[in-house]
């Protein structure tokens, strides 16, 4: 899948990966697709909550071994 | 979800760093998620907002002894439990940094950027002696309880830590 931004939370506890997620949205415009990578497993859960919360859409989110991959479209 | 920004107020009643922490975490994540975000700092809460530069805050004896005793500044901030001389809170800053967690210092940093008000307790500066200049600036002006009350009732989520 095709993205215009890439953000590496690899290796960053919560709750960097939902921060690193949000400063990146708030730079993106409508429509723009972000893929985030994450370690923490906790971002498995907290990625889309806070899509939900913040009306951005998840379209899809992948595991391969420890690192969670999410493609999100700014609002 | 509403159109409507929510919004969160946290009572940070306690000077803890183990609960300084989740007040962090959730503050700036709160932000982050587009909320509005206020902390009121009162009483041992109100500690961890002094410069770290400054050892002694206090008008007399007694509140200059209490602040010896809390050792203002995020980094005075000790364990709740078993802080045991200040190794408890070495060790727990140790498994932090281990873990990729950030310290509630740089957290508070990030809360700052992004817009969380930070409000001081009126009443516990004057009771504790605690001086405007004496902490961290870029700070809300202090407030008092009915302030924080108006805050909370108007909150979606109001926490008490």
């Amino acid at each position: 899948m095709e993205f215009d931004r890439a953000v590496d939370a690899k290796g960053q506890s919560c709750p960097m990966p939902v921060l690193l997620t949000a400063k990146a949205a708030k730079e993106m415009t409508s429509g723009e697709v972000m893929f985030l990578e994450a370690t923490d497993a906790g971002a498995r859960s907290d990625i889309p909550a806070w899509a939900e919360q913040t009306g951005n859409e998840l379209i899809e989110s992948s595991e391969e071994g420890d690192v969670l991959s999410f493609y999100i479209r700014k609002k | 979800m509403s159109d409507e920004a929510q919004s969160m107020t946290i009572i940070a009643f306690s000077g803890d760093l183990d609960k300084l922490w989740p007040t962090m975490i959730l503050s700036s994540t709160a932000a982050a998620t587009g909320m509005e975000v206020t902390v009121f700092y009162t009483f041992w809460g109100l500690f961890p907002l002094v410069k770290d530069d400054v050892r002694i805050t206090g008008k007399d004896s007694m509140t200059k002894m209490l602040s010896g005793m809390n050792a203002p500044g995020f980094q005075g901030a000790k364990l709740s439990k078993m802080n045991m001389g200040g190794m408890g809170r070495r060790m727990m800053r140790k498994v932090a940094k281990k873990g990729n967690l950030m310290p509630p210092e740089e957290l508070f940093a990030i809360c700052e950027d992004m817009g969380v008000n930070m409000w001081p307790c009126q009443m516990t500066m004057d009771l504790l002696g605690i001086k405007s200049e004496q902490m961290r600036p870029n700070l809300g002006t202090p407030v008092g309880a009915a302030t924080a009350l108006q805050k909370m009732a108007k909150s979606d989520i109001s926490l008490f830590i």
